[in-house]
Order: structure tokens, then sequence, then C-alpha cells
């Protein structure tokens, strides 16, 4: 049996870029505070280990940081950029976008850019609307771009470390209100590889797909249900660019029902994109329209009864399997969404 | 100097002839600034250029016909056809990457030369922007971490006086991009661009001064481009100037009159040079010409680095 131990997601993104710096000189972080450990501790101690060439504070100049992590990588090194908040990478978004993406492809195959970059988001802080933001959608369409969206200790570390090892650049969507969840995990956690979705629930019922803090969420509902008879399994894709699709669709025909949960915008969200491939892959399969779950279509607001009635969670993923089932859901107030 | 002159004048009939495609930026009148900074430098010195990045490319080394053959879009160029005028990238000589966003490459550069840095060595980074960029958010960052870092990069503007279609001063209060980082304490000069020898000899000087470790340098080269700002715009936004006022500007024709007079040019070599440029353009681009376009499968298997996408 191999050991466990107690551990959180933050300290397990900061476990695994030492990990990496342990054993590859060129692996280097940078950003904003990253030498205090960031406002989440996700950079913590690796100052002290490996000093301030390999850890390296910047201005608050989010476009020029990127760019020199972009420069570097094309260069031969492994940034590993700390992108604060998810909001201010539209700050960064010429050099993710426009050279990260798309230098691989444009000379010919002659340059990788091997960095990553790390940032976090998610409501549920009394943050505001531009410090709460899930914005991963936007990064999905890009061409070039891989994208991560860990929920859990275990594979922020096991992402990261496969992130790091990829030949192009990686995107690591983390979510602040999970950094400080407590999550037991092998003593020595193994890259996971990046595409591979995990199903986090058996169930033979309805499929649930959710992303990030939903996972913890449509489990919650999942246990609930369970209780009143009804079985839910639960994906979460881990990787949204390149996204496991066979393993949904897998899911899908044995369950014959798909509810996608996450807490961006449901408008334009990821959702929407895998709920349009399986109902072309998988449309023989579906008893049920496809239901989505997400944030209403509006900035975030800041005051906490109107953030907590913003955001989504396990009643409306618990509605939206009922409704896969074509039952109502009597005890659920969903005016507001 | 003449091959660059040579090929630019070519690229601009081939994309009026619809061989060379896309938005076409020439740099004609601006050889000697290309000429004597990558004259001075490595292959394992990065080079990064802007959307004006012909002459750059040359100069820094990659192969003419490898780099008509991709301003073709043919699958023998530099990027496999695959990039284009804007994106021009020659690895083997530390060509790493021209940008169409204006502004983009400036902190590319400050990454090419941490990495330099990291490595150990002495190899350097330059950059390669018009007077444009200066107003660019991109070049103020980059400028502000460069100093602070003391990374091993030169700042090379290429002032010709026009950001796109508008003169330097629609745009900015400040006229000289020297006096624009003064405050950052590094070694900055503007010289007259179209004087091959003044530019060799003060980059040459700041080259030593950032291989050495004392951290960047800004050189603005005060140019002309004789073109519009792409080849086919409307160029009414400033007066052209005279045939023989550009007899004396030509960067080229200045240095052929200080060879001449110092006694290192003979008098026939001038003719030599460009006829030998003209023929080596001529031969590049029917090689070009044999070189297929890129198929769907390669552009495909090149969206994601290991070839998944």
């Amino acid at each position: 049996m191999s050991e466990t131990h107690e551990t959180t997601y933050a300290a397990a993104v900061a476990g695994a870029i030492g990990d990496a710096m342990r054993v590859d000189p060129t692996v280097f972080v940078i950003g904003e505070d990253v030498t205090a450990g960031g406002p989440f501790t996700t950079t913590a101690g690796l100052v002290d280990e490996f000093g301030t060439e390999r850890v390296l504070d910047t201005p608050i100049s989010e476009a020029a940081i990127c760019g020199i992590a972009v420069g570097a990588a094309q260069s031969g090194l492994r940034p590993v950029l700390e992108i604060m908040y998810i909001d201010f990478i539209t700050l960064a978004l010429d050099q993710l976008v426009n050279q990260a993406a798309k230098a691989h492809f444009m000379s010919g195959g002659q340059l990788t850019v091997p960095m990553v970059l790390r940032t976090q988001g998610g409501a549920g802080h009394r943050s505001g609307a531009q410090h709460s933001q899930s914005m991963e959608s936007w990064l999905t369409h890009v061409p070039g771009l891989t994208v991560v969206m860990p929920s859990r200790a275990v594979d922020a570390a096991g992402l990261l470390a496969s992130a790091i090892a990829d030949p192009g650049p990686v995107v690591v969507v983390e979510n602040k209100t999970l950094y400080f969840r407590k999550e037991t995990v092998p003593a020595c956690i193994e890259p996971v590889p990046i595409g591979k979705a995990a199903i986090l629930r058996p169930g033979r019922d309805v499929t649930v797909v959710a992303l990030s803090r939903l996972v913890h969420e449509a489990l919650a509902a999942a246990e609930t249900l369970a209780a009143e008879g009804i079985e839910v399994e639960v994906i979460d894709p881990r990787t949204l660019v390149p996204l496991d699709l066979e393993t949904i669709l897998e899911s899908v025909r044995r369950t014959n029902r798909l509810v996608v949960a996450h807490e961006a915008v449901q408008h334009g969200g990821f959702g929407a994109e895998i709920a349009a491939a399986v109902q072309h892959a998988g449309f023989d399969d579906l008893d049920a329209p496809i239901e989505r779950v997400g944030a209403p279509f509006q900035p975030i607001p800041v005051s906490p009864h109107l953030e907590d009635a913003y955001l989504p969670g396990a009643a409306e993923v618990r509605a939206a399997v009922l409704a896969t089932l074509g039952r109502s859901d009597p005890g659920a107030d969903l005016t507001s969404h | 100097m003449w091959r660059i002159r040579a090929m630019e004048e070519r690229v601009g009939q081939l994309k009026r002839a619809g061989e060379v495609h896309g938005l076409i930026h020439l740099s004609v009148g601006q050889e000697g600034v290309a000429a004597a900074v990558c004259g001075q430098l490595r292959d394992d010195d990065a080079v990064y250029s802007g959307h004006r990045a012909h002459g750059h490319t040359l100069a820094k080394g990659a192969p003419l016909p490898a780099l008509l053959a991709e301003l073709m879009g043919r699958v023998g160029g530099l990027c496999k056809g695959l990039g284009g005028s804007m994106h021009l990238v020659d690895v083997e000589h530390g060509m790493l990457g021209a940008t169409g966003v204006v502004g983009g490459n400036i902190p590319m550069a400050l990454g090419s030369a941490l990495a330099a840095r990291m490595r150990g060595g002495d190899a350097v980074a330059v950059v390669f922007f018009g007077d444009g960029a200066v107003q660019a958010g991109q070049f103020n960052e980059s400028i502000n971490i460069a100093t602070l870092w003391k990374l091993p990069v030169v700042f090379v503007c290429e002032n010709n006086g026009f950001a796109e279609f508008s003169p330097r001063s629609a745009h900015t209060n400040v006229e000289r991009v020297s006096d624009v980082v003064a405050p950052y304490d590094l070694p900055r000069e503007t010289v007259d661009g179209n004087e091959f020898a003044a530019v060799r000899s003060v980059f040459g000087r700041m080259l030593a001064g950032v291989r050495a470790g004392e951290g960047p340098a800004l050189l603005e080269c005060l140019t002309h481009r004789l073109r519009g700002h792409y080849e086919g715009d409307p160029d009414r936004y400033r007066e052209a100037v005279s045939k023989a006022e550009w007899q004396e500007k030509d960067p080229i024709l200045r240095l052929q009159r200080q060879g001449a007079a110092d006694g290192w040019l003979a008098d026939g070599d001038p003719a030599e040079f460009e006829a030998a440029a003209r023929t080596e353009v001529d031969e590049a681009v029917e090689a070009a010409r044999r070189s297929p376009f890129p198929d769907e499968a390669l552009a495909a298997s090149l969206v994601r680095a290991g070839g998944k996408s």
C-alpha cells in the first residue's frame, strides 16, 4: 500500500512546482509577489529553496511578464508564470493568444513554448466583479493553448507536473475557494495525463460533467440524490483542451442523460461546447435534452446575499439532474436563474 | 545592404504580381540599421523584429531562398509557409520572431535575455521596433523591467517618423525615443540611421557593454522608409522626398560614397555588389517558385507542439 497524507490544494500546487524545479534546472517561477507565496500561498517556500534567481518577483506588468515567459520558453527555459487573478489575464492576452499559442504553428514547428500560466478564478470571496470571474471558455477558444482546470489537490499537483513537462503552452486554471480544502493524497503524487477525464462517482441514471468548484457541488448533489434512489455519475474532465470526449460519451451511453455544470456564465460557457459535442456524437443515446448549469449573464455582485444567489451550486445541479429525469424539484427556488 | 534592397524591391513587385501575399511592410531605405546591427551579432544572440522584418531576418543570416519562399507561402520557406511576412522565424540563426502586433515583440526579447543570463555566457537579445511601438504599454513595461533586472538586451528603435499613417507628432509630445527612456538610467543614444558607420559604431559600443553584463541599452536610429506603411497603402499622409534629396540620404549610396572617399571601395564595386544581389534574388525567387504550397495536414499537425490537436 502506498502511503497517504493530508494536504491542501494550495500546498499541492507549491509542492508540484518545487518537485519540478528540483529535477529540471530550466524550470523557474515568475509573477507578482511570488517570493512571498502570493495571496494564496501557492508559491510559499519556493524562494527559500531556489533563491530569487529562480523565483522572480515582477512589477504589476501582466503583458510584459507574460511576454517574458514566452521569450524565455522559446529560448529553452520552462517558466511557470503566475497571473494572480484570472481577471488580470485580459492584460496578458496579446502574449498568450497572439504569441504563445501560435509560435509553434507560425514558425513551422521551429519554436516551442513550454510555458505554464497558472492562474485562479471563481467567486465566493465577496471580491467583486473584477476578482471573481471564471474565464476559462475564453482560453478554450484559442487553437494552440492547452487548458486544464483541476478540482482536487491530487489533480492540481498531477496536472501541473504534466503541464510543466508539456512542450507547448498550458494554462492551469485553479480556484480560490478550493485552495484550503483538505484532501488526503498519496505521499508521492503521480503526474496526471493531460486530456484524460476522471469519473469521480459512478452512477447509472444521469451523467453530470462538472468543472472545478462545481465538481464538489455535483458530488454533494449526487450524495443527496442517491438517498432518493437516483444514481448520478460525476465526471471531472480535468482538461478542457484537449477534451476527453470519449469518457463522457461512454458514460452517456449508459445513463442516456447529461448535465453540464460550471460556475462560469452559462451563456457562451464551455458547457455549451460539451453539450454540442455530445449531442452531435451521441444524439441517439440521449433520452432527454442536455441540461446546463452556469451563472446568470451578469457581472458578479459583491454584496453577500447577491453573490450567494448568483453562484450556481449543488441545488442547481440537483434541479438539472431532476429535469433530465422529467421531474421537478419542489424544494428548489431557482427563479434567479 | 544591397541584398536587402534588391530583395525588398523584388518583394514589392511580387506583391503586385500576386505571388507574395497579405500585408507586406518593406524596409527600403532602412537597410543600414539591419546590416550594422545584425552584422555584429552571433547565432546565439536572439533577435526579435516587428512587422517590418524582412531586412532584419536576412541580415541575421537567414538563407535568402527560404526567406523568399516563406513570403511566397511555400513549404520550402523558413516557416514551411505557415508564418509569412510578419512572422518570420529562423531559429538556426537566432531570429526568434517577428510579430504583427506592434510592441508585442519587446517583452519576448527580455525573456530570451533572461534565458541567456540563466544559461551563463554572454549572449544577448536585440529587439527591433518602430517609433510607433514606443507608445504601447508593453514597451514601457519592458523598459522598466529590463533596467530593473539589468537584462542583456539592446532596444533598437527605427524611428522613421511615422506610426502607420501618422506622423510621430500626432501620437506623442516626446520627439526623441531616447528621451522617453531618460529616467531609467540606461545607455541611450540617437543616431542618423542612414549612416551605416554611425549605427555600427554606437551599436558596437552598446553591445560590448551589454555583453559585459552592464545591463540594457537603447539605440534610436533616425531613418526614412521610402515606401508606405504597407505595400498598397494610400500613402497620402506624407510628402515624398525628392530624388535628389534621397540621393543624399540613401544609406547605401552614402556608404558607397564613404567607401570611395576612404579608398576601401573600388570604382566598379558598387555596381558589382548590386548586380550580384539582384542575381541572387532572381535565383532565390526561381527556387521558391519550384517549392510547393504547404498542405492542410502539415498545418493541422502543428497546432500543438508534439503533434496532438
